[in-house]
């Protein structure tokens, strides 16, 4: 069968599987929409989380970042993992324990404020809707390279199966359709690292396979290889890094720490039963998440290992199908300037001029056919693209969608609101998110791919010193925490802002302040935002009692009389 | 739980926390950044040491300290005596 054939079945079947089993998991009250009731088991709470993190970044385009970048490409490994560990020492746990459905609703409460609130919603929303419009468009790619229908079809068909399961489902059926798309996805991840790792390593473990020698005799070993044919060719050596250690330090901090302030990562936290659930859920999540974290570096070097063999100094004649079939989506372009017909394909420290342009998005999904995989693994992959995008939009809308209901409305305009009230306003937020999501998704703003620099920066300069604050720090209050948000909001937001669209020709490393990028500019935020926090706070009253005895309720390990009721 | 017991419970939860995060911060900004050219040049198999703390190694030991810290945790609580209340309906 060809490959289009293999990826209309395999999608047929993933589509089918996810409305089968949201049809059979639908929500009927508030607390099932906004936590699944609050009953979701541990281990399948973390495949849920793992399918909600890992979004169509991850899936496709981590893998080929990296391979572009080497060494560098670490700042996404160690910070999207390194996170969780943060998130299951010092946040979920206790956000668990305190036992409301939002972040939102944690700030506000803590810091008795209505403002509070309302930054934190603001953000909540923000952050979410930047992040969808992402996975939308990660869905149209898809359709259209592997479906051969236009982009706004898939982009279409996508917004069905997520409104579907989204807005009858809630969080209950959110959870259980990611599970069944995170096996999905691990499947479709791991068959073609396996595969080429054996390929060209021998090796059926990828994760030892990159360290290990090729395959064809040599002896040498896969990374020396690269090492060699990346420097031979004008490029940097892979293994080695470009960016200064600062940059890299803040830009792995800013993602750890944002990895820990994103709302509908946090919210996972509050589905399971009980303060223990949720710690070694947050483990297990990270078990899943590195089964595709640590192949991805794996994927990346035998990525780019194959791509310098197959296209550089070939004859353009003889491309295979696959280099013609992206030609077609404009991801790749050739151009052959000195007219000889072959393609040279160099870097930036090469005499001979560069002809080829190659989308890093490209690499996961052209993978499988530069290694000449068989056809079904081909749309394999292509299902398992439409998992990751899938899960993490539907994550993202129950956000949205419980930030206008459960925030905005009920805690906010509307507190007397009736349960169905609030599940139908829940409903049809989802519903117009789903909507708006889906517009930005055919008509991408030219800004998506900068502000996800924003997502991560704003959490971590915002919710994150926020939420510890308020855990670890019973002084600290109303005053000190708005303030510190807000200062920490503002300077990631006006830096970002400054050399993304104002400046962006400065956008180089002489221009930044300390030598920290863009990317990395939350860490700096979040650091404004404990010092501004901790000086207010300490200059104006303390919280009131029952805050204090509040937050010695969140850490008091469970038998304690106060019972704070799930309002 | 009487209030020194809880004052005891959370000390020991912090240093937990003191012990865990400082290995989290070694391995991954310690051994994958700051020391990773000093760590380069010792090789294991194809692997540079500093490269593969860099994008393997710091992701496992995560693994690990969370897990060690789920163990330490469950075994604080039950030291405590511990029952949680069952479930959101109670």
């Amino acid at each position: 069968m060809s490959v289009q054939t293999w990826t209309f079945v395999m999608v047929g079947f993933s589509f089918a599987l996810y409305i089968g089993v949201a049809f059979w998991s639908r929500a009927v009250s508030t607390s099932e929409f906004y936590v699944a009731g609050g009953k979701v088991h541990p281990v399948v709470n973390g495949m849920a989380t793992a399918a909600d993190w890992m979004s169509a970044a991850s899936f496709i385009s981590m893998a080929g970042l990296i391979s572009f970048m080497g060494r560098d490409g670490s700042v996404y490994l160690m910070g999207w993992t390194g996170g969780y560990v943060l998130l299951a020492l010092l946040l979920a746990p206790y956000l668990r324990r305190f036992g409301k459905y939002t972040v939102p609703d944690f700030v506000g409460d803590r810091y008795y404020s209505q403002v509070a609130r309302m930054v934190a919603v603001v953000c909540a929303i923000f952050v979410s809707f930047t992040y969808v419009a992402g996975q939308m468009r990660g869905v149209g790619i898809v359709f259209s390279r592997f479906l051969d229908v236009d982009i706004s079809t898939g982009v279409l068909v996508g917004m069905g199966i997520v409104f579907f399961y989204a807005v009858l489902g809630g969080m209950k059926g959110i959870t259980y359709t990611q599970v069944a798309q995170y096996c999905v996805l691990i499947f479709a991840y791991l068959v073609p690292a396996i595969f080429i790792s054996m390929v060209m390593t021998g090796n059926v473990i990828p994760q030892l396979g990159f360290g290990d020698t090729m395959a064809d005799g040599s002896g040498t070993y896969l990374l020396d290889r690269l090492d060699g044919l990346s420097t031979q060719l004008g490029f940097d050596s892979y293994t080695v890094g470009q960016k200064t250690t600062t940059d890299v330090f803040a830009i792995t901090a800013a993602l750890m720490v944002g990895t820990a302030g994103l709302p509908h990562v946090i919210v996972r936290f509050y589905t399971v039963p009980r303060v223990a659930a949720a710690r070694v859920s947050a483990g297990w999540a990270l078990v899943f998440i590195a089964l595709l974290y640590t192949t991805a570096p794996a994927v990346a070097a035998f990525a780019r290992t194959n791509l310098l063999n197959t296209v550089s100094n070939a004859p353009y004649a003889d491309v295979p199908a696959w280099f013609t079939n992206w030609e077609a989506t404009g991801l790749i372009t050739f151009d052959d300037r000195n007219g000889d017909g072959v393609i040279q394909y160099r870097g930036p420290a090469s005499t001979v001029e560069n002809e080829l342009t190659i989308d890093r998005d490209i690499m996961v999904l052209a993978n499988p056919e530069i290694a000449r995989l068989p056809n079904w693994i081909v749309g394999l992959v292509a299902a398992g693209g439409l998992a990751a995008a899938l899960s993490t939009a539907a994550g993202l809308l129950l956000v949205i969608s419980t930030a206008v209901a459960h925030d905005l409305l009920k805690k906010g305009i509307r507190p007397n609101i009736t349960e169905g009230g609030e599940l139908l306003a829940a409903r049809v937020a989802a519903g117009g998110a789903v909507i708006i999501a889906g517009y930005f998704g055919i008509n991408p703003p030219g800004f998506v791919a900068q502000v996800v620099a924003f997502a991560f920066g704003l959490a971590a300069a915002s919710f994150f010193p926020a939420i510890i604050m308020g855990i670890f720090w019973k002084r600290m209050n109303r005053e000190g925490a708005v303030t510190g948000m807000v200062v920490g909001l503002t300077f990631t937001a006006v830096y970002i802002v400054y050399f993304k669209f104002i400046r962006p020709e400065l956008n180089t490393a002489d221009h930044w302040w300390l030598g920290v990028s863009p990317e990395g500019i939350g860490t700096i935020g979040m650091a404004l935002n404990f010092l501004v926090a901790a000086i207010v706070a300490l200059s104006t009253a303390p919280p009131p009692a029952d805050i204090q005895s509040l937050v010695e309720h969140i850490r008091s390990p469970g038998d304690v009389a106060v019972e704070v009721r799930r309002s | 739980m009487r209030e020194d017991q809880q004052t005891r419970y959370w000390r020991r939860n912090l240093r937990y926390l003191g012990v865990l995060l400082t290995i989290w911060f070694v391995v991954s900004y310690g051994f994958g950044i700051l020391f990773v050219e000093q760590l380069d040049r010792i090789r294991i198999g194809g692997f540079k040491l500093g490269f593969w703390f860099a994008q393997q190694g710091s992701i496992y030991v995560f693994v690990i300290l969370i897990f060690v810290y789920v163990a330490l945790m469950n075994r604080l609580d039950r030291s405590f005596l511990v029952r949680e209340d069952q479930g959101v309906d109670s």
